[in-house]
This record gives structure tokens, sequence and C-alpha cells, in this order.
């Protein structure tokens, strides 16, 4: 197993795929604490349906995926941001209508151009073979920016999750944040979508972000834990869709959903802990 | 000059006005309880003091130096914090980030400044556990140590005892009276509790409808047509009928009550 292993690097799509999907799943846990905290989930999913809509767009007129697709989607987060804020459709609906409509639109676009084809099929469900090495190297700027980000608004990040109308009072211009937020969930829901598919990216964002929520208690250790149970959960994915021929998307989130029962159970069994203690 | 004063003021929501001719000062060290029923506009005033809402007519007029992003804040609590994972210390520090400008981190200052206000408030124990298994009254003094690290003169406090049950409630209260009265803090609150309005403050807002019914202090309101509607007792008609009689002989003063 371990040789299987070590053959797997010596694929150059492989290490590109483990380097781009590290990075992704280091940002994407990061941003989604923050969205799961704010009941902003469903966002990244509904923005990955758009990106789909756009993608399939751009194939359509023969343009580059990404340089079509990062504008359309970061456009959409700010809608939707907008929409949930002050509309009269409420967030979630204002959410289903804009990812239906876009995936819609997708479909629609692909069925009277190209038809179902493999690249199709590879937007909706990823490939690890759809990476180029320009790919990667757009992931790692962008992951870079949304890191150091990260890390210098730390603090406002952490008070505008907790507390908006708090922050608003103090004189923080929390609006801003949140605009911060919405467009580095954009680029890590655009360039995550290529390995994992645009119907499985956000599982990227919430599942990571819930896992940890289940045992940390503190805003910087559940950051840093669901940073590494995202990569971990990666990686493993990665290698159980190379030993055994399984679309790496859904590898990925199943090893996620193992991630979370185990830590699930821990909560459940320290919780126990605690009742006979106090029963005692 | 007042630390805060309106004058004239109104508040409106897309053209309809919700409160008007709102007319009262705060000095340092004052205890002004708001009251009103529900719909009365009191939490839109707040907005007003915080300057999250522009007033429609008239102006807050914020003196010795304070600034709205000074006013320490005690929201309610929203659903989002319920679960949330996030020690005390954490949410404690979070208040003092109004207070650093462009300073990305926390640095001693904070961390002596939140220390000083867990102390303050008798949490210092609960430093470093996690906010969402406190108990209700925990969470609202780890919350009022965050208003703390906010600001040096004044505190807004929304409705700081509601769901508490009664001795939690008497203890917020005491704490409450001692940030006012020891540390010199002035301490504005929201409120529905008429009985704790009329122990702790020192001056009384009373908000109804979409006006203002009285302002002036504690002993005035007592005596004041709006204490005894609010109290639902017959001496209300008897007073506003000699305030009738009264204004009839001679053109009153708008503001009913004392003035500063």
């Amino acid at each position: 197993m371990l040789k299987l292993i070590g053959e797997m690097f010596t694929y150059p799509f492989m290490v590109r795929a483990l380097c781009m999907g590290v990075l992704v799943a280091l940002c994407s846990a990061v941003l989604g604490v923050t969205l799961v905290l704010k009941r902003y989930s469903m966002i990244g999913d509904g923005l990955s349906h758009v990106g789909f809509g756009a993608l399939a767009i751009a194939t359509a007129m023969n343009a580059a995926p990404l340089a079509v697709a990062i504008p359309v989607v970061i456009a959409a987060a700010f809608l939707l941001l907008r929409l949930t804020e002050n509309s009269k459709i409420k967030g979630d609906a204002a959410i289903a209508l804009i990812s239906t409509g876009a995936l819609a639109a997708g479909v629609m676009v692909v069925s009277m151009t190209t038809g179902m084809n493999t690249d199709v099929y590879n937007y909706l469900f990823g490939s690890i073979l759809s990476m180029s090495r320009e790919d990667v190297a757009l992931t790692g700027v962008v992951s870079a920016v949304i890191m150091v980000l990260f890390v210098l608004f730390y603090n406002r990040i952490f008070a505008v999750t907790f507390d908006e109308t708090f922050a608003r009072a103090t004189g923080m211009n929390a609006e801003l944040y949140n605009m911060v937020i919405a467009l580095l969930t954009a680029l890590v829901i655009v360039i995550g979508m290529r390995m994992m598919g645009s119907l499985l990216i956000s599982s990227l964002v919430v599942f990571p972000a819930v896992t940890s929520m289940r045992t940390c208690i503190t805003f910087r250790s559940v950051m840093i834990c669901s940073a590494v149970v995202s990569a971990v959960c990666l990686v493993a994915g990665l290698v159980i869709s190379y030993l055994y021929a399984a679309p790496t998307g859904a590898s990925i989130v199943l090893c996620n959903i193992a991630a979370f029962i185990l830590f699930a159970a821990v909560r459940k069994g320290r919780e126990c802990l605690q009742s006979d203690r106090k029963s005692l | 000059m007042s630390l805060i004063s309106c004058e004239n003021l109104a508040f409106a929501y897309e053209g309809v006005t919700v409160l008007r001719n709102l007319n009262f000062a705060i000095e340092q060290g004052d205890y002004l309880c708001i009251l009103g029923e529900n719909g009365a506009g009191k939490s839109t005033l707040m907005k007003g003091l915080l300057g999250l809402k522009k007033p429609s007519a008239g102006a807050v007029v914020l003196g010795d130096g304070l600034r709205a992003r000074e006013i320490g804040y005690l929201p309610q609590q929203t659903p989002v914090q319920k679960d949330f994972p996030a020690s005390v210390q954490e949410v404690v520090l979070s208040g003092c980030l109004s207070g650093m400008g462009m300073k990305l981190f926390y640095g001693r200052e904070e961390k002596e400044k939140a220390a000083r206000n867990l102390e303050a408030l008798e949490i210092t124990d609960l430093k470093d556990r996690c906010y969402r298994d406190l108990s209700g009254g925990q969470q609202q003094r780890v919350l009022l140590a965050r208003a703390l690290c906010a600001t040096k003169k004044v505190i807004l406090l929304d409705e700081p005892v509601a769901g508490l049950d009664p001795l939690v409630t008497i203890h917020m209260y005491k704490l409450i009276e001692r940030i006012n009265k020891e540390m010199g803090i002035t301490v504005i609150m929201v409120s529905h509790d008429m009985q704790a309005a009329m122990q702790y403050a020192t001056h009384i807002l009373h908000l109804g409808e979409d006006r203002q019914l009285f302002f002036g202090t504690r002993e005035d309101y007592r005596g004041s047509a709006a204490y005894h509607s609010f109290m639902g007792g017959e001496k209300a008609i008897h007073i506003w009928n000699k305030a009738a009689r009264d204004d009839k002989k001679s053109p009153r003063h708008s503001r009913e009550g004392g003035q500063k």
C-alpha cells in the first residue's frame, strides 16, 4: 500500500492535485468557520452553481473558463450578500433562486452546444485531471492572498462574526468585512470547483467547520482544527480515489463525513463522562 | 456641555416618522433609564445614539470629546451567539478593537484592559471557558465586560436582564450600579422594568407611541402623568386633566418634567 502511495506521487498530475487541493482545503476551512457561524453556509452552495453556469457558458464561447467564472461568481457573491441583508425575498429563498437559475442557464447552454460531454461532467463532479500548471499557479496566488488577509484581519473577522451589531456600534466597517469575506469565498469556490466539482465544493466549506465545532471551545482552536481536518481529509480522499479509482470529490466528502462522525462521537463521549462525574 | 444631548430629534423609516420631538440631555455620571412599551421606538432611539441610524430631523450632539464609537454597547443576544465556539477571553478582547485604530493584533494594553474588566465583573475564573457553555447570567456579564472594554465613559444597555431569573437579575443590576457609581461610567439602559428603573436610575426618559412622554429626574417622574399611566392608575387621568387646565391658563414649555 505504501508503495502504491509512493507511486501515486510520481505522476505530476497527482502532485499538482495534492498541492492545489491542500491549499484550497486550508482556505475553504478557515473561511467556512465564519460562513457557518454567520449562517451563510448555503452561500457557498449557491455560488458553486453559479460557477457551473459560468463555466458552461465560457466553454460554449470558447473562452478561458476561469477568466469568465471568477468575475461572475464574485458578482454573484456580492449580490447574494446584499439580498440576504436587505430585501423582500429572504436569504435562503434568494440563494435558491439564484443557484437553480444559474444551474438551469448552464444546462441550457450545454445542451444547445456541446451536449453532456466529459468536460461538463467534470464541471459537475470534479476531476483531478483537469488541472493545468497555470491553474496551480493561480491557486497558489489566490490562496496566499486569502491566508494573508485572513491572518491580518483575524481579530476583526472574529468580531464581525460573533456580533455584527456590536462591531458596527463600536465603529467597525462591518459591511466592508462582509464584502471581503464574500470575495474570498467566491475565489475559493471557483478555484476549488475544478477538483471537487460544483456540486460538491461547498462540502469543503461546511464540513471541516462543523466537525471542529463539535469538540473545540475557542474560536482560534476551531480555526486551526478546521484547517487540519480539512487538509487531512483531502489527502486521505485523494489517496482513496487513487487506490480504488473512485471519483475524487466524492472520496473527499466521504472522508469528511467520517471525520464528522468521529468528532461527534468524541463530544458525546466527553458529555457522558462529565455527567457521570457529576452524578458520582 | 452635556455628554450627550438631543434637540428636536426625530427618526423615520421609509418616510414614516416613528419618533419625534425628542429633547433630553445626559450628563457624565448619570444613570438614565429609557422606558416604554414595545414599539415605542426605544430601539430606534438606541440605534440613533450609537450612530447606526441617521435622524430625520435634529441631531445627537456628543460633548466632552465623546465619539459614537466610544459608547460601549450591550446588545441583546442573537441566536448566532448561543452556540458560538469562543472563549470568554476572546469575546471580551474583541471589545478593545474599537480603540485600536489601525493596529491589527491585541497588545499588552488590550490584554490588561480585558483582565481589569473581567475582574470588575467577577468573571476572571471563567476566562478560558467556552462562551456557549455559560449560563445566561454569565454570558450577559461577559458581554458587559466586552462593552466596558469599548468605552471609557458611557455604556448603553439593551434590556440587560431579559430572560434572566430573579436572583441573577438582582445581581446584574447591582453590577451595573457599581459600574455607574464606582467606575464613574454613565449608564443608559433600555428597559421594561419600571421597578428597577425607579430603584437604580437617576433619570428617566419615557417614550410612548412616537413621542417623548417624560424626561427628567426619577423624583420628578414619580409625580408625572406618564408614570401613573404606565402603572395603570387612575391618578394619571387626574394629572392630565390638571395639566390641561394649567395649559389654558399659561403657555407651558413643551417639555414635561424637569430639565437639567
